[in-house]
């Protein structure tokens, strides 16, 4: 029912017209990358680098144009961590971003995913700020059934950060799934706050793994580089889930925060219902790419 | 960031061009391509910044120097001469001709229609009127709650019927309700959805044909990127939006956005959301949203001195 043009449409019908290798392809070509978000510096970074593998590998032909491009994105998509990690007991993934990115959803969801890996999982519903977000977070812990720690709407986030880890502990949880309010990059005190959680996690639990996700909407442009930067002096962002690919925007910032900022993609967002996330493969998002 | 060197790297491309002169098509051609680069950065979509720097061009080619202005900034002028005059001069009204004035919010998942819908109640209650909100989102977890709590927060009230998952039958009761307690504003909130979702896109033109909107808002992130023009061309073409609510505005984007939107569909921006409380709500400026666009409020107030 969902219909959708494709980048991969759109390139092969660049590859019709370009027979031969020439300026106007790589136009094209360069084009693609940004209609796909990937910013105007990295995607002229990834035709410099496909004209060098062009002149190197005696390229001649359009249609080999396609999988040295391919080779390329996955490259720089793959040269980051994309394995999540939990070791430790239990381990903690805090989940950030701003505003809507999808969060919650993803968090019901990976939720979901651990619980199906024979993990026990227990969520701390760290957004007290936004109106019914803790219900929200209650109803995906049901659906999913596995327990939840909240507090009272206005509480302080960092002291449902503590009772969710003491919570853990005593429940002998194997991950602990902490949400937290969405927030905007640029308010300081805002990010305080959110740093103030995040050493929380480090003083009571230095052995535990530690996986801080960033957030993203596949739908955002080149503020998301702006998102990166400023979460990362918050806390150590150690991946990115890419939320919302079910639709027509291709997420191609994360290729430019991949090469620019070395984060890398850990999951994928592809609907709204429980089983709509994928652990991210740096070939298949190069391959849809095209 | 490479963006706000555009007055500097115009700056070096008419090093040649000092003071007066007309500008070349060789100056301007380079001078484009910065420019360009400008409006990507600011997520335009790239459709509309080729067609706009065409446009440009032209009214700029052999154009005199002003006295008072170097080159570079004598093509900013031009630059955000257009982007305002695309962008539309005029703070766009709400339509108030009918006697109940249904506002219907949608949008992609996550935009902000909820919090909107609220801060609209709340500022058209301020204006004297009484508005009522309506939730119609019958699928994301807690997004009645949602509703609810925000309308509470603004004593704005808040139609629902909890054991209903039938929205437009929630959209065609709340018009009685309104019609029966002298609601003269009926806002009504509805689920996030992709613009390519038949099956949900077919809900909102029952809900359209059902109550017969004066306004069809769509919400909108600033932050959207190149996919921008999709969305709205595809939610204008199914609904026929009269308006759309740029929000997060409060954040650092660009918001290059909006000037999409605005040229895929001719609609206006009527609505600004400023940040998450739910005072944080301004009619939309266009002629603000252009300096915001090109990112040099400074060198524009510059300009507008010379
Ligand atoms: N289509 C689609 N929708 C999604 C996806 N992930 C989340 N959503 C929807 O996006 C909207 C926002 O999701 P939330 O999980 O509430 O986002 P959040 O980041 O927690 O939001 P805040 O807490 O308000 O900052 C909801 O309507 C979700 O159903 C996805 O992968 N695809
Ligand atoms: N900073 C900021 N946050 C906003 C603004 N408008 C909405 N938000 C936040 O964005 C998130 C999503 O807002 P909602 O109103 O729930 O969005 P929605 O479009 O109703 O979402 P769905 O119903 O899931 O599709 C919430 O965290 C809001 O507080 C704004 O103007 N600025
Ligand atoms: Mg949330
Ligand atoms: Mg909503």
């Amino acid at each position: 029912e969902k219909t959708k043009t494709s980048f991969g449409d759109k390139l092969d019908s660049v590859l019709k017209v370009f027979k031969k290798i020439d300026d106007d392809l790589y136009d094209e070509l360069e084009e693609a990358l940004i209609m796909a978000d990937a910013g105007v510096e990295t995607s002229m970074y990834i035709i410099d680098e496909l004209k060098k593998k062009v002149k190197e590998n005696h390229l001649t032909e359009a249609d080999e144009v396609r999988g040295a491009i391919k080779e390329i994105i996955a490259d720089i998509l793959s040269e980051n961590d994309n394995e999540v990690k939990l070791s430790g007991s239990p381990a903690v993934v805090m989940v950030i971003g701003v505003n809507g990115v999808g969060k919650t959803t993803s968090i019901g969801k990976m939720a979901s995913l651990f619980k199906s890996e024979g993990k026990k999982v227990i969520l701390g519903a760290g957004d007290t700020f936004r109106a019914a977000a803790v219900d929200q977070l209650q109803v995906w812990a049901e659906r999913v059934g596995v327990d939840i720690i909240k507090h009272q709407e206005g509480a302080d986030p960092g002291a449902v950060m503590f009772d969710s880890i003491s919570a853990a502990k005593a429940r002998g949880a194997d991950v602990l799934i902490f949400d937290t309010a969405g927030r905007l990059h640029n308010k300081k005190n805002l990010m305080d706050e959110l740093k103030k959680i995040y050493k929380i996690i480090e003083r009571e639990l230095p052995n535990s793994s530690k996986e801080v996700l960033l957030v993203l909407d596949a739908t955002t442009g080149q503020n998301a580089l702006s998102q990166a930067k400023l979460f990362g002096e918050a806390a150590d962002i150690t991946g990115i889930v890419l939320t919302k690919l079910d639709g027509t925007a291709k997420g191609g910032i994360v290729i430019a925060i991949g090469h620019e900022q070395k984060i890398g993609v850990k999951f994928i967002g592809v609907g709204e219902g429980v089983d709509d996330l994928q652990k991210f493969n740096a070939q298949d998002f190069a391959d849809a790419l095209f | 960031m490479a963006f706000e060197s555009l007055a500097d790297r115009l700056g070096s491309v008419f090093k040649k061009l000092r003071g007066k002169g007309k500008i070349s098509e060789a100056d301007l051609k380079e001078a484009m391509k910065e420019v360009k680069r400008a409006l990507l950065e600011a997520d335009v979509n790239f459709k509309v910044v080729k067609d706009f720097i065409n446009g440009v061009s032209e009214k700029a080619l052999g154009q005199n120097v002003l006295e008072s202005l170097t080159p570079g900034q004598q093509v900013i002028k031009i630059v955000n001469d257009e982007l305002c005059a695309l962008m539309g001069k005029e703070t766009a009204k709400l339509d108030f001709s009918r006697k109940i004035t249904v506002i219907m919010m949608v949008g992609l998942q996550g935009a902000g229609k909820t919090t909107s819908s609220a801060k609209i109640g709340g500022f058209l209650k301020k204006q004297g009127k009484r508005p009522i909100l309506v939730a119609a989102d019958v699928y994301r977890p807690a997004a009645k709650k949602q509703l609810k709590v925000v309308g509470e927060q603004l004593g704005v009230p808040v139609f629902s019927i909890d054991e209903s998952t039938d929205a437009v039958f929630i959209a065609k009761k709340a018009l009685e309700h309104a019609s029966q307690n002298a609601n003269d504003v009926v806002i009504i909130d509805t689920a996030g959805r992709l613009h390519i979702d038949e099956e949900l896109m077919e809900e909102l033109k029952n809900i359209k044909s059902a109550v017969e909107p004066s306004e069809i808002l769509l919400t909108v992130d600033a932050m959207t990127g190149q996919d921008a023009v999709n969305v709205a061309q595809s939610f204008n073409k199914q609904l026929d939006i009269t308006g759309v609510v740029l929000t997060k505005l409060d954040g650092d984007t660009r918001g290059g956005a909006a000037l999409s939107v605005k040229a895929v569909t001719g609609k206006p921006i009527k609505f600004a959301g400023m940040g998450e409380k739910l005072t944080d709500l301004e009619p939309f400026h266009p002629d603000r949203m252009a300096s915001r666009i090109l990112g040099m409020g400074d060198v524009l107030t510059l300009i507008d001195k010379a």
